[in-house]
């Protein structure tokens, strides 16, 4: 199974492995990693699973759908590499990815 | 502490679990559920899950192994008979658990209709997972759907049923679609994109009975008029789930009466979720919501608090609604608006109407307009132009006070 590391503003982080076709925000949620929300389930409503993309990881996504660039982008803690992570499936391509939790979440 | 009991298998009482654990609380937890599943999603129901685009398993909040590895005991299909909190006693049919902290996240519960022909095979309520796997069994083969209740639940219905060819009437009591919910404006622009789509919408009608062809409905009667239906489903609101709290003695008034801190009347007992009525410091008045925002919230604080906290539980509610291709976001209430300005074009079937009260920003309806209803979630309580609102020329973030 692939893995996606997740690092807390506070820098704890946490290794887990998630099915493929799983969003990230389902993986976070499943094993109770602080600081994703994702009060609206992952329907793209909410912008409470708010993550920051490691750099390297960022090309291999596909690009962020109208929707989403519009909830992302009045968020105050907005960043280039700024992503909801209900909308990035878990695959082999991305084993090993690195996302940054923000300090708040929306 | 040692002991927590959860009454209840809805959003509320699944993210009340994870909160738990994710705070440190390392003690017994019992989850007691009347439905046969582990908490799910219920939004869905009506849009993605009915319409087959969203299967069961992704409706899960959490997979089952979640449950296991953090060891929390579930009591799915358990009905709890009754709470004794001088005890500090649960007693389901299948036994009794004793309890440090409780929290009752019993939820809600459809108004149902109690006129004749009410009980005939084809009538359905949708609240639950087996509600919904009914309704679609049903919808394979029928013909003609007729929904009772212009909510939004009937107006979700309606639009995954129109989108796979059924024939569709929608009776409304009141003088328009929403009218407990919207203004005027969003029920007309609802209203129009309904009939657009060939969805019969029948305001100031109400529904007086049914007739039935060998135990099935076959027709549905309003007044004079009858109206052929071969299914049927009833969206008329909810209730909220307090009869054990009350049976208990905990103070209830339309909901469970919980303070800012999720609190009961009983220092022990906690409440979130549909079921309870709480204050809101910023709205400044007291709540009764049917909202999964506001169950997850809810239970973040109360689960705080149980384990001795003082989090604090105060939020602008939010909802949001999808029928056809049209997403609906609304922050607050429009109701508090005493003035409004248009954002968009609704022609086009993307605008946002803002709502104001002295000038100030108190709800939005947003329609495919996620970026207006992220700045009024921003912009809540802050004074703007309406001018500046209206002006598609300006970029809503400018607007954002800086801190």
């Amino acid at each position: 199974m692939p893995s996606v590391k997740f690092i807390e503003h506070n820098g704890t982080e946490h290794v887990i492995d998630g099915n493929n076709g799983d969003s990230l925000m389902v993986i976070a949620t499943s094993n109770l990693v602080p600081g994703i929300d994702a009060d609206c389930g992952g329907e793209c409503s909410c912008a409470t699973c708010h993550i920051l993309v490691d750099d390297a990881w960022v090309g291999k996504l596909a690009p962020a759908t109208e929707t989403e660039e519009s909830m992302l982008d009045l968020n105050p803690d907005r960043e280039p590499n700024s992503r909801l992570s209900c909308q990035i499936p878990m695959s082999d391509e991305l084993d090993g990815i690195v996302v940054n939790l923000p300090e708040f979440q929306y | 502490m040692t002991k927590i009991v959860i009454i209840g298998g809805g959003q509320a009482a699944g993210q009340a679990v994870a909160s738990l654990r994710q705070e440190g609380f390392e003690g017994a937890i019992d989850l007691i559920g009347a439905e046969p599943t582990l908490p799910y999603q219920r939004p869905p129901l009506s849009k993605q899950y009915l319409s087959g685009a969203m299967p069961a398993d992704k409706l899960l909040v959490r997979p089952e192994k979640f449950y296991e590895d953090r060891s929390i005991t579930t009591h799915l299909n358990t009905q709890v008979l009754s709470i004794e909190p001088s005890e500090h006693t649960v007693t389901t049919e299948s036994g009794q658990f004793s309890y440090d902290k409780l929290l009752i996240a019993t939820g809600s519960e459809p108004r149902r209709l109690s006129i004749p022909g009410s009980e005939l095979a084809g009538i359905h309520y949708l609240r639950t997972m087996k509600d919904v796997d009914d309704i679609r069994d049903q919808m394979q083969s029928a013909k003609r759907l007729c929904i009772v209740g212009g909510g939004y639940i009937g107006l979700e219905v309606a639009s995954v049923a129109a989108t796979s060819g059924l024939s569709v009437d929608v009776l409304e009591m009141e003088s328009r679609i929403l009218q407990r919910v919207t203004t005027p404006f969003m029920s007309d622009f609802y209203h129009q994109l309904h009939t657009a789509r060939g969805v019969n919408i029948h305001t100031e009608t109400a529904c007086s009975g049914f007739k039935g062809d060998q135990g099935k409905v076959s027709h549905v009667i309003c007044g004079e008029k009858e109206l052929e239906a071969d299914l049927v489903i009833v969206g008329i609101g909810i209730i909220p789930n307090t009869e054990l709290a009350a049976a208990a003695g905990i103070a209830c008034d339309n909901g469970i009466l919980v303070d800012d801190h999720c609190q009961t009347s009983d220092p022990d007992i906690f409440a979130a979720g549909d079921c309870t009525n709480h204050p809101n410091a910023i709205l400044d008045r007291r709540l009764r919501l049917e909202s999964v925002p506001n169950a997850m919230e809810q239970a973040r604080t109360a689960a705080s608090n149980m384990l001795g906290g003082d989090k604090t539980y105060a939020a602008v509610p939010w909802f949001w609604s999808d029928q056809y291709e049209l997403k609906l976001q609304m922050l607050g209430f429009s109701q508090d608006g005493n003035s409004s300005v248009l954002r968009g074009d609704p022609e086009a079937l993307q605008f946002a109407q803002f709502y104001l009260a002295d000038g100030k920003i108190v709800a939005v309806d947003a329609v495919n307009s996620p970026k207006e209803f992220m700045v009024a979630k921003q912009l809540y309580g802050v004074e703007v132009t309406p001018e500046d609102l209206e002006n598609p020329e300006i970029d809503l973030k400018t607007l954002i006070p800086k801190p």
